[in-house]
């Protein structure tokens, strides 16, 4: 019915556009650029304001959306290509390692300016990067990171350690080299 | 680097852990330097990730776009501005359309109970009728060139009611036959008028009603309007209704 549609639309404006900033933010951080981000949000928006008639009531909108933008960033031309040099599967099934550096991390992090961990979050590979910013940046619990990159729970796990590792020693050979 | 506890410092900062998990992680950071210090660097990452995370904000005017084509999708601007002026017209002409029901449906109680007023005051009239006959050759003409207006009695000799007799009355400034028929000691009032335009609002077609123990039915026909009214049941008020019905018909 014509009503339930635009009650459908005012409860989706309503639930939907607090989340605007932060899947921008998460596109540019997948695109790197500023036209490509506002076409996935635009696109994103619409293939969910269309779809949430079919959404489940009480299932997790904010991770809904963040899978259809991922999704939808997957089979753009920058996502096919970041597919096509970056398989997802290298980690999957990997042991948990610790992080490994001859000198504390924390002395690390604290020579390391924000634009040195921005630079190292650019450096990393989509998969790695995603995951570090659903979780750190966005607060998402590893069940909703789950269900918006539509992975079991321990690939979460597993994926988000390896990706931490990764900027670690990212930052740490930053640190080292600007030290040397 | 900690002592193999990287995997649950992971989850302790990211706040995964379950009770049970976080009190044996905190019981060990407190002994162990090495797993604080890693604990701390982690924590340290996860809250420079968060602020790098939002370094890049939407343009305003790019934000202004999809609320124009969200909004868009709850209809367009102008029906939206409008609908609550649909609703006021709307509710007001539900208004209109009640009052005049209620308006009618008051009209018709206030002439039934005028009525049954007449039909009362008739009965505690010393002379409730001018014309004392139970033949309906004798009451018929009594009202002729008294009435601008005639109509037929029916024959009750096979019937258990009892003609008693028949007087002039007015109602609504317009004079009208009052006939009084007797069932079993019950005294019923049949008020015969010229069907105007006031007297059509009222229920056309039979309608009984109920109202202060009295039952009353009124309906039009021939361009007269019939009014039975009596503290009879509603059944024998319908049967003497069917009566004059079959007379007038004749």
């Amino acid at each position: 019915m014509v009503t339930d549609r635009r009650t459908d639309a005012q409860s989706f404006e309503t639930l939907a556009m607090p989340m605007f900033a932060s899947l921008y933010s998460f596109a540019y951080w997948l695109t790197q650029n500023r036209e490509e981000a506002e076409d996935l949000v635009q696109e994103t928006y619409l293939k969910a304001l269309k779809g949430f008639v079919s959404f489940r009531q009480g299932s997790n909108l904010r991770a809904w959306m963040y899978r259809i933008l991922r999704n939808t960033f997957l089979t753009s031309r920058t996502g096919l290509s970041v597919k096509m040099t970056e398989p997802l599967d290298l980690e999957e099934g990997a042991a948990l390692l610790p992080a490994t550096s001859d000198t504390p991390e924390s002395v690390l992090l604290a020579r390391a300016d924000q634009q040195a961990v921005q630079n190292a979050l650019e450096r990393l590979p989509v998969p790695f990067r995603e995951v570090i910013l659903l979780c750190d940046m966005e607060e998402m619990s590893y069940q909703e990171i789950a269900e918006a990159l539509g992975i079991p729970i321990g690939t979460v796990m597993s994926r988000l350690s390896r990706a931490r590792k990764s900027m670690r020693e990212l930052l740490a050979t930053k640190v080292h080299g600007a030290s040397k | 680097m900690s002592c193999g506890w990287g995997e649950k410092l992971d989850r302790y900062v990211d706040s995964e852990l379950s009770d049970g998990e976080l009190t044996e992680v905190e019981a060990h950071l407190r002994t162990c330097p090495t797993c604080a210090a890693d604990a701390l660097s982690r924590l340290q990452l996860k809250r420079m990730n968060q602020a790098v995370g939002r370094r890049f904000s939407p343009r305003p005017e790019f934000r202004q776009k999809i609320e124009q084509s969200v909004s868009a999708a709850k209809g367009p601007r102008w029906v939206r501005g409008w609908v609550p002026i649909f609703a006021a017209a709307a509710a007001l002409v539900l208004i209109l359309i009640s009052a005049t029901v209620w308006l009618q449906s008051s009209h018709s109680e206030q002439a039934l109970s005028e009525l049954a007023d007449l039909h009362v005051s008739t009965l505690a009239s010393a002379n409730p009728v001018d014309v004392v006959s139970s033949d309906r050759h004798t009451v018929k003409p009594w009202f002729q060139g008294k009435l601008p207006f005639t109509f037929n009695l029916p024959e009750v000799q096979n019937s258990p009611f009892k003609l008693t007799g028949g007087r002039l009355d007015y109602f609504q400034q317009s004079p009208g036959a009052h006939l009084l028929f007797e069932v079993r000691k019950h005294q019923i009032s049949v008020f015969i008028f010229q069907n105007r335009a006031e007297l059509s609002r009222l229920n056309s077609g039979a309608s009984l009603r109920r109202k202060l123990a009295f039952s009353s039915e009124t309906w039009a026909e021939g361009g007269l309007r019939y009014f039975v009214v009596g503290d009879a049941s509603p059944s024998d008020i319908h049967d003497l209704c069917e009566l004059l019905k079959s007379a007038s018909r004749l």
